[in-house]
């Protein structure tokens, strides 16, 4: 791999899906299918929190596996929140992805000593403990979770209707994707690629690596913990299963099925996986087995992803 | 509270070599083949199932494990050779995914045969009983598990340390070019170690299959415990896996006994009680996380 740039066409197609996108629920609520609203928010959240996860994984070439432990954080802070009479969306959110983002910092400036396979089990296991810490904490709802009864407002406006929750997550995807697509072409993310395709160099050149790395990681972990924040809004709670390590999987899963490494990577991943999971479910109540052998093709058969259409890399 | 401390370290000692059993044949396929098999779990439940499948049917325990046993080494014979071999020369990323993937398959594949319901599965009559040991009473069963474990992971060290075979393994282990280039078939070598260590799997699914579930979901958790234990205990080093199962084993066991009295007696009452169980459960992964905070190799590095 070398550095991301996109395709040519690629403005063209982004502006027309968020012209859909925007479009979306005024279409649903035409044909009657308003339920698939917040089946929409939720794919929207997820592609949040797999290009969160993209970043640290395919421009920052680090192979984290435990990535939902800032995602379920957002979510316990946006019900802590909601516990603690905090209703504005405004704090609520920037307070998510400021504790999942220090978090993640603290993750990655011990995970990042380590190299390779070390570097995948260690934040395994520092996700590990945070899952068992909340469901060890009666204070935090243990087993169960957190509940939250009534969903944040954001700047004053309500979020109770689906539509009005789905265009916040939608504002928030676009903001990151831009920033996202900003740091690609950035000398931040530029460096940060090319540490990823040769430490060494980047060392003797002087690049302080291990700031960058990190800096990077606490990035991804900010950005997740943003989309935790949203999705505990969505589903009125904040559920210890988003910590589960199987969760961490399901993101890298996303990312890989998009394309490691592409700016849409992420994006793609969920779409493509929840939409699998919605419609194959509803008439193979076994699809993961269909889901298992379908990533096992994946694997063996196209590497590089869905997403690898939208972008390419140059040397 | 001797009594419990000794219970308690005798039911670590069992857990440790369990989990030895299971580590064995993961450290040896991470370190010779670098290969990350998060299936590896999966291994351990569809064993456990096996064997609880193949007792219901022979209505004997012994004979279910022999059987069980057989069916998990060739299950991972099938899976050596269709899809592993293909993942060696990936990188860790797709091993992840298609290892996970296996997960998914594995699991949805044991609810369609066996149903969500865990299986039931009685350990052998004669066992079921307790024995007296230096003043207190402890299940039979649990003291053969310690003495198969302790016979296995013998005959394994042996095997290992001491057999042409297990020199091959170990020179794989440390420099794979090289005992290619001396002529060892590395490529049967793998597929050797893989159907050992998914019999060894089994062996440890059958043997807990009583005193745990079985059921779906049951390899994940111990997949992880077996993924500390060769982290702290060096990738590829068989010695490393021991004793870092032992560790875990008895750190694990002996801090959710002990752990909350501990803080009782030092903590305010309240201030105990949610901190005890938190510090009990996350104990092994701070212990790993500081392990390879100052040994980032683990405690027995197989390559030097």
């Amino acid at each position: 791999m070398a550095f991301y740039r996109p395709a040519r066409w690629q403005n063209a197609a982004v502006s027309v899906s968020l012209a859909m996108l925007i479009a979306l629920p005024e279409l649903l609520t035409a044909l009657d299918q308003s339920y698939y609203t917040g089946f929409a928010t939720r794919v929207l959240i997820f592609a949040l929190a797999a290009s969160s996860l993209n970043l640290v994984l395919g421009f920052g070439g680090m192979v984290s596996l435990g990535h939902a432990a800032f995602f379920g954080i957002g979510a316990y802070v946006a019900a802590i929140c909601y516990d603690a009479g905090i209703h504005e969306g405004l704090l609520v959110l920037p307070l998510a992805a400021l504790v999942a983002g220090l978090f993640a910092l603290l993750v990655g400036a011990i995970s990042l000593r380590t190299r390779g396979v070390y570097f995948i089990m260690i934040t395994l296991a520092f996700a590990q403990m945070t899952y068992y810490l909340f469901i060890s904490s009666s204070a935090w709802g243990g087993d169960d979770g957190m509940p939250i009864y009534e969903r944040m407002q954001f700047a004053g406006f309500s979020l109770l209707a689906d539509e009005a929750l789905y265009y916040l997550a939608l504002g928030v995807l676009a903001l990151c994707m831009l920033l996202f697509a900003r740091q690609a072409q950035a000398r931040f993310g530029r460096t940060v690629q090319a540490i990823r395709e040769n430490e060494t160099r980047m060392e003797a050149l002087g690049y302080p690596v291990f700031r960058y790395r990190l800096v990077c990681f606490a990035l991804g972990g900010a950005v997740a913990g943003l989309a935790g924040a949203l999705l505990a809004n969505l589903t009125g709670m904040a559920s210890p299963n988003l910590l589960q390590w199987t969760q961490s999987g399901t993101l890298l899963v996303m990312v890989i099925i998009g394309g490691v490494g592409y700016l849409w990577g992420g994006l793609v991943g969920a779409v493509v996986l929840l939409l699998l999971e919605e419609f194959l479910l509803a008439w193979f109540e076994h699809w993961h087995i269909a889901l298992g052998l379908l990533l096992i093709g994946i694997v063996l058969f196209a590497p590089r992803g869905v997403a690898a259409l939208f972008g390419k890399h140059h040397g | 509270m001797t009594q419990l401390v000794l219970e308690q370290a005798l039911n670590g000692l069992q857990f440790g070599l369990m989990l030895f059993l299971l580590a064995a044949g993961l450290t040896l396929v991470f370190g010779i083949m670098d290969c990350i098999n998060l299936a590896h779990g999966s291994l351990y439940m569809v064993g456990a199932y096996f064997v609880a499948a193949a007792a219901q049917a022979a209505d004997s325990f012994w004979i279910g494990l022999g059987a069980g046993i057989a069916g998990a080494a060739l299950l991972g014979l099938l899976l050596e050779l269709s899809l592993f071999r293909q993942l060696y020369r990936r990188d860790h990323l797709s091993q992840v995914l298609a290892t996970f993937a296996l997960i998914l398959i594995a699991n949805e594949s044991v609810r369609v045969i066996w149903g969500p319901a865990p299986l039931m599965l009685n350990p052998p009559e004669s066992l079921a009983g307790p024995v007296e040991i230096a003043g207190f009473f402890y299940p039979a069963y649990r003291l053969v598990i310690i003495g198969v474990g302790l016979v296995v992971a013998a005959l394994l060290y042996l095997l290992v340390a001491k057999s042409r075979v297990g020199m091959w393994v170990r020179a794989g282990a440390a420099n794979r070019e090289m005992t290619e280039a001396l002529g060892i078939n590395v490529r049967g070598l793998f597929t050797a170690v893989f159907v050992f260590g998914a019999a060894l799997c089994a062996l440890a699914g059958g043997l807990l299959g009583p005193l745990l579930a079985v059921q779906v979901g049951m390899g994940e958790s111990v997949l992880i415990l077996a993924f500390v234990v060769i982290i702290i205990g060096g990738i590829g080093s068989i010695r490393g896996a021991l004793v870092g199962a032992l560790i875990v084993g008895t750190v694990d066991t002996l801090g959710r006994a002990l752990l909350p009295t501990l803080l009782r007696a030092t903590l305010p009452a309240d201030a105990a009680a949610t901190l005890g169980p938190a510090l009990a459960s996350i104990l092994i992964y701070l212990l790993m996380a500081a392990i390879l905070f100052f040994k980032p190799q683990g405690l027995f590095p197989a390559r030097a």
